[in-house]
């Protein structure tokens, strides 16, 4: 990675993880999502078990859904979006970084903070394993998939609630193939590595798609 | 009217006039072939032996689950068309199919879940095919969300067209979905590399309504886009009058449409 790119990197996990950067704020949710389920459902350990990788994916889900409004607005208000689209690099190259940068601060997080959630829902070291593997592999897809949807909805002021409704559906594979991975663990006949591999294909996949739709996304909404 | 190539329909007044000519002919041969396809329908078509009269929801099921694939792909094309050529026949065309395709893929939906309880015992089962259908019709939504909250015409039909491509994933997923898992919901029994494996009494019936639901596809899709183009005219007169009346030198966006 060259000088500028790190640059950028760097500024934007400093201003991530400064006061009003936000980035703690999804760790926080996870972890209010987490807790809520179980009131919901009742604190029966067994059933916590069985369902509880799925909570874990479903709270990060909705996690890096809450955090990524903030991808591209802050750098539209302040004026800095327009000088990174007149800087002479690639967009696409731009958004790629912004998003490692902005999954360092909100994703890595809530895969940090999974062991210590697994607890609440009663889960084995292997499947805790599973799940942070999962997690590991599956959150960056999550980001660069919903970069489309954060440089669609840049412009508009209240965005929030569309960018959810345009980004989910397009996240359920990455749900499907995280949540099968971190089962297959622990039930005997089913392989831990297909549904993993089929994961991170989909993370690799969305690496691509991710930042060239995302980048015609913004340059398509400058005046 | 003269058209010396298929360009000049690029020209949204050429493009009115032959939508204004063809429509009303369009929509009776819509009407004729529907009232065709619906009597072999509920007349011609044998019952299943198995299904029962319940068979005869396939004749509408099917149809709408194809022109609402269509309806997507068409999209894509047009949306395609939106991007690289600037085309404002091609943004009115994204708009116009998009509620069009929501329409299909909802009626797919509820006729199968009709044809469903009787058939599987369940009005929904989260099979691959079912799912990857609900997904279809929520990005139809989604579009039709996002081409109504952002308000300049141009712009918000390239957000459209983006997000119309990155969608496209989800036809080959809903087109191999009953391949690749084991689902519930039956093969492809019409598209086959070896050939239809349903019986020609079934099979014709399930063709003129195919071809039914594809003309009034057509006859809505034009339709709505001749609604489209009149609507964008009358915004551009009504920014032209307020700038006028206001006295301000302010240029509308007057190039749309």
């Amino acid at each position: 990675m060259s000088g500028p790119f790190t640059a950028l990197f760097l500024r934007e996990v400093r201003l991530a993880v400064r006061v009003g950067g936000g980035a703690l704020m999804g760790v926080l949710f996870f972890l209010i999502v987490v807790t809520v389920i179980p009131f919901g459902i009742g604190p029966d350990l067994n059933l916590l078990n069985r369902i509880g990788p799925a909570i874990l994916w479903i709270g990060a889900l909705l996690a890096t859904l809450l955090a990524l409004d903030r991808l591209f607005q802050a750098d539209r208000e302040d004026g800095s979006l327009d000088l990174l689209l007149m800087g002479g690099h690639p967009l696409e190259l731009v958004v790629v970084v912004k998003c490692l940068a902005h999954w360092a601060a909100t994703g890595l997080p809530l895969v940090i903070a999974t062991p210590i959630l697994s607890i609440f829902v009663n889960l084995e070291p292997i499947q805790i394993g599973a799940v942070v593997a999962t997690l590991l592999v599956g959150t960056p897809a999550l980001t660069f998939i919903g970069a489309i949807g954060a440089a669609l909805t840049v412009t508009l002021r209240r965005g929030g609630l569309l960018l959810a409704i345009l980004v989910l559906p397009s996240t359920i594979p990455v749900l499907i193939f995280g949540v099968s991975a971190a089962n297959a663990a622990v039930s005997e006949p089913m392989p831990f590595m297909t549904p993993f591999l089929y994961l991170a294909a989909v993370s690799l996949i969305s690496t691509v798609i991710g930042p060239v739709a995302a980048a015609a996304a913004l340059r398509s909404g400058q005046d | 009217m003269k058209l010396k190539s298929i360009w000049d329909l690029a020209n949204p007044t050429r493009f009115l006039g032959l939508v204004n000519a063809v429509l009303p002919w369009l929509a009776g041969i819509t009407a004729l072939t529907f009232i065709a396809g619906l009597y072999m329908t509920f007349f011609v078509a044998p019952a299943d032996y198995q299904q029962g009269e319940t068979v005869r929801i396939m004749y509408i099921h099917v149809p709408a689950a194809w022109l609402a694939m269509l309806t997507y792909s068409v999209m894509t094309a047009s949306s395609i068309g939106s991007l690289v050529w600037r085309h404002p026949l091609a943004d009115v065309s994204v708009k116009a199919a998009a509620p069009i395709g929501a329409a299909f893929t909802l009626l797919a939906l509820i006729t199968g879940s009709l044809w469903g309880k009787p058939m599987w015992g369940a009005w929904w089962v989260w099979d691959a095919r079912l799912t990857s259908f609900l997904v279809l019709f929520i990005m139809y939504l989604g579009l039709m969300a996002l081409q109504s909250t952002i308000e300049e015409p141009g712009r918000a039909a390239r957000a459209v067209a983006i997000l119309t491509l990155v969608g496209f994933v989800n036809i080959p997923i809903i087109k191999f979905s009953v391949d690749w898992w084991n689902t519930l919901h039956q093969p492809a029994s019409v598209f086959r590399a070896d050939g239809p494996t349903i019986h020609p009494t079934l099979l014709w019936p399930l063709l003129v309504m195919a071809i039914a639901f594809s003309l009034l596809f057509l006859t809505l899709h034009l339709a709505a886009m001749r609604n489209e183009i009149l609507r964008r005219r009358i915004r551009t007169l009504r920014l032209m009058q307020a700038s006028g009346e206001t006295g301000t030198a302010a240029t509308p966006a007057a190039q749309e449409a």
